[in-house]
């Protein structure tokens, strides 16, 4: 990855993120916490790994990204939007009576989401079954979802993985968001899932550890995932809750609690602060 | 009774599944350790490459169906109809129903004739919970032919389709090559003292039950009322309008399934006297199909005995 690319990443994550600031500010609740932990995934995934077509969101042999933690739906929404699938400024309807940008993503009304998914644990699932149509129809594209470290404590999470590993889908790649804070606290302290890397090796999974928030570690391990043959490929990433702002970052709190006005104008003018930083270099 | 052709309405569901790879290469076929109870391993050994084991792992199986579906294969998930309905509902409500993905279940084992297996087997609940999800298709064949018929309605149908199938080996009343078409209830029997509305096992039951009434003077209407959503409303009106009381019968509790959905529809728009003949609040026991059966009145003598009272004779 060249350093331009690099900039230009991190420039578009940011923007991800203040779309995230600004839509769960305008909706007066929804999940920033998460889904700024997973914004440079998110924005890695939109603007440079995943084969899709805005202007044909619903193109058969596009690649697949099912949001298993959907709460987070307003990372996976600020992407799409800045990816074009749909007009930016809808992302403030978020939540709202009539708004096609429900809480938890729909695959029946947002341009470009995969799969309905809300309830924890089955994302995955149906993310095995995309990457086993792909298979059965002798076709080429990538199936991606997206995992909370405090999803994975359903079991439902661990019967897919048993799943992917017994029907070998290399063109699976599970992401785990391990930035170690649930809605009751510490994942730890919760029900710890860990050791996490370890348990999806045991499941006969390639996986890969790596900081969330790193583009060349990112970039990285989704390419060897790619060469992965006969088993599917997990990535479980560290990440901060909260990342970008600072009153946010690390805060379990902000699961699910959207920014009052006051902490709106602070998170986005650290936001747009950093914006600039990146622009100007 | 031994000229009677019987056949469990799941090896109807089997066959239907054959016919169907046959034809539609979308067909696809998942099964939770169950194949050879389900009769989806009939379709395994027809389409080995198109026939998927998920392990003893219903709430899996049911969001890879999902995804098989979102990505354009028409799945046909099975298992029991206790975990394919009550353990699995979850994912079917969030997964399949919420989605409205092109998803078939195919649940066999309903009902208290399971027999043997005992209570924790007989799902007496899965109308009650499969009827409660929006945009669900909810079917009971009463015979095997019924239910290969249903299996193939069911493909042609757009959208998430529950099939409930049983175990038993049952009277088979219709002729082969039965053409099944969702949300039309069928009439067996002319009449017009009183209607009975059945589906699943109990359609034979209220054949033979229309019989013995006749002998005593009482001409009931017997309906096979196989699709429980979307209900045959036009012909429950018409039975309710014709025959002034209706007696609804299945293997299922009396709590939100076909008499639940028979008396809500006519008590908001032509008040009729119903009685439900079904499982009242309980669980079942362990007992050869048929002594479960008669022991919660899920026979064609309680239905008589209940049209006689109903009819005051």
């Amino acid at each position: 990855m060249t350093a331009q690319d690099k900039k230009q990443l991190a420039i578009t994550a940011c923007k991800v993120r203040m779309g995230i600031v600004e839509s769960t500010h305008a909706a007066k609740c929804g999940h920033p916490g998460g889904s700024l932990s997973a914004a440079d995934m998110f924005t890695y995934l939109y603007f440079k790994e995943l084969n899709v077509d805005p202007t044909n969101p619903k193109w058969e042999d596009r690649d697949r990204f099912v949001l298993s933690k959907g709460h987070t739906a307003p990372g996976l929404y600020s992407a799409l939007a800045l990816r074009g699938f749909f007009p930016v400024e809808d992302l403030l309807t978020l939540r709202k009576v009539g708004s096609y940008l429900q809480g938890h993503p729909n695959m029946n009304t947002v341009p470009g989401v995969d799969m309905s998914t809300g309830s924890l644990g089955q994302g995955i699932s149906a993310a095995c079954g995309m990457a086993l149509a792909s298979k059965t129809m002798g076709k080429n594209n990538r199936v991606y979802t997206l995992l909370g470290d405090g999803e994975i404590q359903e079991g439902q999470v661990w019967e897919a993985c048993m799943f992917a590993s017994h029907y070998k889908l290399d063109n699976l790649c599970v992401i785990i968001d391990n930035n170690g804070l649930q809605i009751d606290g510490d994942v730890a302290k919760v029900m710890s899932p860990y050791p996490i890397v370890d348990k999806l090796e045991a499941f006969g999974f390639q996986a890969y550890a790596i900081d969330g928030h790193d583009f060349d570690q990112i970039e990285e391990a989704l390419n060897a995932a790619k060469t992965v043959k006969g088993k599917p490929c997990a990535i479980v990433m560290k990440s901060v809750k909260g990342k970008g702002v600072s009153f946010m970052e690390n805060n379990a709190g902000w699961h699910g609690v959207a920014p009052n006005d006051a902490q709106f104008e602070q998170a986005m003018s650290e936001l747009k602060a950093q914006l600039k930083e990146l622009e100007g270099n | 009774m031994a000229d009677v052709k019987k056949m469990a309405t799941r090896d109807g569901y089997g066959k239907g599944l054959v016919a169907l790879g046959a034809e539609h290469a979308d067909v696809v076929v998942l099964d939770a350790d169950l194949a050879g109870s389900t009769k989806t391993g009939m379709f395994a050994k027809a389409y080995p490459d198109r026939h998927f084991n998920c392990g003893i792992a219903e709430g899996n199986m049911m969001s890879v169906a999902a995804g098989l579906a979102a990505s354009g294969l028409t799945p046909f998930a099975s298992s029991f109809a206790m975990f394919a309905s009550g353990r699995a509902f979850e994912q079917i409500r969030n997964s399949i129903g919420y989605p409205a993905l092109n998803v078939k279940i195919g649940a066999s084992h309903g009902g208290m004739s399971v027999g043997e297996d005992g209570a924790s087997h007989q799902c007496c609940e899965d109308f009650a919970l499969m009827r409660s999800i929006p945009g669900m298709v909810v079917i009971c064949p009463a015979d095997g032919v019924e239910a290969e018929a249903a299996t193939k309605a069911a493909y042609e149908h757009k959208g998430p389709v529950y099939l409930r199938m049983g175990r038993l080996a049952v009277p088979v009343f219709h002729e082969e090559g039965f053409q099944f078409t969702i949300g039309k209830g069928e009439v067996m029997r002319d009449g017009n003292d009183i209607a009975i509305i059945a589906n699943g096992l109990m359609v034979y039951e209220a054949i033979q039950a229309g019989k013995k009434l006749a002998q005593m003077g009482i001409n009931a209407r017997i309906i096979n009322m196989s699709t429980i959503k979307p209900l045959d409303e036009e012909l429950v009106l018409k039975c309710a309008k014709e025959c002034g009381k209706i007696i609804t019968c299945e293997e299922h509790s009396v709590i939100g399934g076909l008499g639940e959905a028979v008396c809500s529809f006519l008590s908001e728009t032509y008040p009729t006297p119903v009685k439900r003949i079904g499982v009242n609040d309980e669980f079942g026991f362990s007992g050869p199909a048929g002594e479960v059966l008669k022991a919660f009145g899920l026979c064609a003598d309680h239905i008589v005995e209940v049209a006689k009272d109903f009819c005051g004779k």
